[in-house]
């Protein structure tokens, strides 16, 4: 496929290994580097580019997993409006088995909600084309890379005058997640990999008050394996000569500037909320987008009488602190025995895209080494 | 969730609704080009074209020339490392 294979080339990432090597060894401390989006933690560990990197290296698991941020009472709410007999309520696979906090959209099909798994917001639309005597309510959640389809879906049902389509909007932002992660004494972070496709949308413009206020390094980067890799030898450059600057690493699909026609389609349809509960992160302002006014007729929140309550995380999990890199997924107390893939306790362990899911997988895990991976010491860079 | 897969556009399908078929690795599946067209760039244009495909939607062109680039400095690199290592 085009620029996959590419990517994925073993002498090169061993060159970048090399070079990744050496620069290390000028830092003056020891390294935290946050990879913000779920999709970059999957790929780490698929890869197991946590595990060739040196010791002084640390990467830190962000909360750029759209699954794994959604606060229990919103899952909650999706399940309220579901349970309407009149309703189908379609969404993307990855929420399926989000536990609520009773049950999941999963266990609530299995006791008679008609909920449909789709690829695409459009796929909703057509079935409320096909469905006229039925409302369809589509679960809109993601980061800026999913808001420009979600938006467009809207103007289309617009369009089409469809009057049985609304929308769960939440959709959330990265730039305020990612201010509020640096305002967190907690967080000790010396650089970030940026996210590709929120990137793709916003461009990388917006990225610029990390250096400039915050005096950290961010590189945007792609999601093969040579991406990652060169992003991080890129963001080492900046920390061994001082330098805190947003470079692009995914330039095939990252423009400065971003895509004016996505951010055009979600500006015109969605509005910023003033506050929005993350999981793990608490509220946080101006985080969220929701269905502006005039639009409101495809707006489940003005269509639909929601509980609207905000539920605490189970007293068992500890996702909160995994989601802000404090701890290791290893050191939450229910990990791989309460908590595991088949039946998750916390977000991160429902998405692929989620820290303790990508350990819990791929197996890599240490209660004696807690800065590095020792189940496997072979990188596999091959497709 | 926020992940995209590369295809190439082969056909446009309905050029009001902005459709297009794209193909990838083989499979084939209609998604909405609006995101990649204007003025300069019409959906009649995009033929061909290779674009990042996410939940249906096309939401950017591959810039092939950038993509070589990174591509050649990554291959200088290894260059550079193989001498090194066999000196």
């Amino acid at each position: 496929m085009k620029y996959v294979d590419e990517f994925r080339e073993p002498e090169k990432a061993e060159a970048l290994r090399g070079e990744i090597a050496n620069l290390s060894q000028q830092l003056e401390k020891p390294i935290k580097i946050m990879e913000v989006c779920g999709g970059h933690t999957h790929a780490i560990f698929k890869y197991g580019i946590e595990e060739i990197l040196p010791a002084n290296i640390e990467l830190i698991h962000g909360p750029g997993c759209p699954v794994c941020i959604m606060p229990r009472g919103r899952l909650d709410d999706a399940i309220a409006i579901s349970q309407n007999p009149n309703v189908i309520l379609a969404t993307f696979g990855d929420t399926m088995r989000v536990p609520g906090s009773k049950t999941s959209l999963l266990q609530a099909r299995a006791t008679g909600a008609d909920i449909r798994m789709v690829y695409s917001p459009l796929d909703s639309l057509q079935i409320a084309k096909n469905h006229p005597d039925k409302q369809i309510v589509f679960f809109a959640l993601g980061f800026e890379t999913t808001a420009p389809s979600t938006a467009l879906t809207i103007l289309q049902a617009a369009a089409e005058n469809i009057n049985n389509f609304s929308m769960f909007c939440n959709h959330v932002l990265v730039i305020p997640a990612l201010q509020a992660l640096l305002d967190n004494p907690d967080l000790q972070l010396d650089g970030f990999v940026g996210p590709g496709h929120v990137s793709m949308v916003i461009g990388t413009d917006p990225y610029e008050f990390i250096a400039q206020q915050y005096h950290k390094p961010i590189v945007v980067s792609g999601f093969e394996p040579l991406d990652i890799l060169q992003s991080i030898w890129m963001l080492l450059q900046q920390l061994v000569e001082h330098r805190c600057e947003v470079e692009n690493q995914y330039n095939r699909l990252v423009e400065k500037t971003g895509n004016q026609v996505a951010i055009a389609a979600i500006n015109q349809v969605f509005a910023v909320r003033e506050s929005f509960e993350w999981r793990g992160l608490n509220e946080i302002p101006n985080s969220g987008l929701k269905i502006r006014p005039e639009y409101a007729q495809f707006d489940a929140e003005n269509k639909f009488t929601i509980p609207n309550l905000k539920v605490a995380d189970h007293k068992a999990c500890q996702c909160g602190e995994i989601l802000k890199g404090v701890l290791k997924p290893w050191q939450c107390k229910v990990f791989g025995t309460a908590c595991t893939p088949e039946t998750p306790i916390g977000t991160c362990m429902v998405s692929s895209e989620g820290a303790c899911a990508a350990y819990y997988k791929y197996g890599r895990f240490s209660t004696t080494l807690p800065n590095k991976i020792v189940e496997q010491s072979k990188v596999t860079i091959s497709s | 969730m926020c992940l995209g897969i590369p295809g190439k556009i082969t056909e446009i399908t309905d050029i009001n609704h902005k459709l297009a078929i794209v193909d990838v690795g083989g499979v084939k599946r209609q998604v909405n080009i609006a995101c990649i067209v204007n003025e300069q760039h019409p959906p009649e244009a995009c033929i061909g074209d290779w674009v990042l495909v996410h939940v249906g939607f096309a939401m950017n062109r591959i810039n092939e020339q950038q993509a070589k680039e990174t591509l050649k400095l990554l291959q200088e690199l290894a260059t550079i490392q193989a001498e090194i290592s066999n000196a």
